[in-house]
């Protein structure tokens, strides 16, 4: 939406913020020199990475760059992966999220998540999106009645299965199910929502849903999503950031990125040379 | 490409469909082998035994008088044992299996955990009687009383329970946690309010099944000595008992022809206990079934 004012740049960490800086938009996650490891394999390179608010993030890259283990760090979920080890510093709206005192469940009510396949609870649509509101102990009936309406309208499901929220989950279609969890990730009212690969396990239909459902999302969130598709993050997303080796090479508008790379293995990639 | 000389093959078509052929009798022969052995042995305990089954042989104590003999004690005994039995090895095991699933790292002695836990399994009852006799009869001095044979039983099935009950967390599927724990949920409540939900149906059919084989046990009874005969019920966990598989071992071992009846319909009553439970395994199992 800025490619005016874009200047050509290699790493485009810095310089970005200050574009965003005067952009007058928040920092969401701060990223400095994190390294992770999976016992010996070092799997992520010295990332630097800056995450503003409002807007939607596409991590692109060819299988096993590093891309959903990243998207798995910002909120903590790597560590059920025995053996992880990691370094540098990851910070959330200013704090550090490596720190002892910064408890993973305190940081997961504010960074919701959808994985690559759906998975809802084998319980009703119903129980589905209360699950999370309960877990942190809203238990009026009321609230959560209305917290149901409001994700469920929120995640563009509502119209489908207003009338059988008792039924359970298992019954809708995959890509039902998908905005099910999306819906379910909304109704803890979260910060940051953070999408694996939401849509490679759906049809073209539901996929086309779900990208507009990101679209209408990022007005009140801030959106990270990895992808395998590049059209979807060409379509989607307001900046794109490409893996190769577990390292960034470049990240930057989404338009600058798909139109213009600045680095040659980018270009390589994204015109289906290689990946 | 002619590597392949098809008349030839046709030749050898008759005698590989021969051996399918024959294979697929033999394996039925020996299904309708064990099916046959079950068939002799319910037709001559039913022939024997039914003359002797009523209501009255539910109700009478036990008797010298094969006509008035009856299972009360020993029924209500296998009852009282079962009480002990079932919430003991429940609680044990389901706790063990999601401590070594869920909460401990794995590590060089959870995995010795593990191997020991299976070798349990399979370590012959009679050698959990004795350990009974040792440990709950003397050492902690609780006699032959329904306390200390609902331990050894318990003993004895736990390993059992515990290999059921981390199967049925392990089949829960990992992105259910994931779901769980990306919402901010803690282990704790991650555990109670998916996996174990998930779980339970195969926890309760391991558990139940392993609580028939506590019921038809008798080795390790014998060895911590419960009497063999007994005419009055226990009032407490503290009080002597008798089960049903020492009732219809003591007559067996009558010199009486008509005793012979009696313990066939002892063997009635056991097995329909037994029917029973296993029916209850089987449709919890349907019921609580869940597709992922």
């Amino acid at each position: 939406m800025n490619a005016t004012i874009e200047k050509p740049r290699v790493r485009l960490v810095m310089t970005d913020t200050n574009r965003d800086a005067l952009q007058n938009k928040e920092l969401v996650y701060k990223t400095s020199e994190l390294n992770l490891w999976y016992g010996d394999n070092h799997a992520l390179k010295n990332i630097d990475l800056d995450i503003y608010e409002n807007e939607v993030t596409a991590i692109i890259g060819p299988s096993g760059c590093g891309k959903s283990t990243y998207i798995k760090t910002l909120n903590r979920m790597i560590e059920l992966v025995p053996g992880v080890k990691t370094s540098g510093k990851i910070e959330y709206r200013g704090r550090n999220i490596f720190d002892k005192s910064y408890g993973v469940e305190e940081l997961r009510t504010r960074v919701g998540m959808v994985f690559q396949k759906p998975n809802p609870f084998p319980k009703s649509i119903y129980e589905n999106v209360v699950y999370g509101p309960k877990i942190h102990g809203i238990k009026d009936k009321k609230v959560l009645d209305q917290i149901v309406e409001e994700s469920l309208k929120g995640a563009a499901i509502w119209d489908e299965v207003k009338d059988r929220l008792n039924e359970n989950a298992f019954g809708l279609s995959g890509g039902q199910q998908q905005r099910l969890c999306i819906a379910r990730c909304l109704a803890i009212e979260p910060d940051v929502i953070l999408m694996d690969e939401p849509t490679s396990a759906l049809d073209p239909i539901s996929t086309l849903k779900v990208e507009e459902l990101v679209q209408k999302l990022k007005k009140e969130f801030s959106i990270i999503i990895v992808t395998h598709n590049m059209q979807q993050a060409a379509r989607i997303s307001d900046k794109t950031a490409f893996f190769l080796n577990g390292e960034v090479i470049e990240f930057t508008n989404t338009d600058k990125i798909f139109s213009n790379p600045a680095d040659k293995r980018t270009e390589d990639y994204i015109t289906g040379r290689f990946g | 490409m002619k590597l392949i000389d098809h008349t030839k093959v046709l030749k050898h078509m008759k005698p590989r469909i021969v051996s399918n052929i024959f294979f697929r009798l033999l394996f039925m022969a020996a299904t309708i082998f064990g099916l046959l052995i079950l068939g002799i042995l319910l037709y001559r305990v039913i022939t024997q035994g039914i003359g002797y089954l009523d209501f009255q042989f539910l109700q009478n104590l036990p008797s010298r008088k094969p006509e008035q003999a009856g299972v009360k004690t020993a029924l209500i005994g296998t009852i009282w044992l079962m009480g002990v039995v079932a919430p003991v090895t429940l609680l044990l095991s389901v706790g063990t299996a999601i401590y070594l699933e869920e909460y401990a790292q794995k590590s060089r002695f959870t995995r010795f955990i593990q191997v020991n836990i299976s070798n349990l399994a399979g370590v012959p009852s009679i050698v959990f009687g004795l350990l009974g006799l040792t440990v709950f009869v003397r050492a902690l001095a609780l006699g032959t009383s329904v306390l200390a044979a609902g331990l050894t039983m318990s003993l004895l099935v736990l390993p059992i329970i515990i290999v059921a009950s981390q199967e049925a967390i392990k089949a829960v599927p990992k992105e259910l946690r994931e779901a769980s724990y990306g919402m901010g949920a803690t282990k704790w409540q991650t555990i109670l309010h998916v996996v174990l939900p998930a779980a339970i149906p195969g926890i309760l059919t391991g558990g139940i099944l392993a609580l028939s084989r506590a019921i038809g046990e008798t080795a390790p009874l014998v060895v911590l000595g419960l009497p063999l005969f007994l005419a009055f019920l226990p009032k407490s966990v503290f009080d002597m008992f008798t089960v049903l598989p020492m009732q219809i071992y003591n007559w067996t071992g009558r010199p009486q022809e008509e005793f012979q009846g009696v313990a066939a319909a002892g063997i009635i009553v056991l097995l329909t206990m037994l029917i029973i439970m296993n029916s209850i395994a089987v449709f919890i199992r349907n019921k609580f079934q869940k597709r992922y």
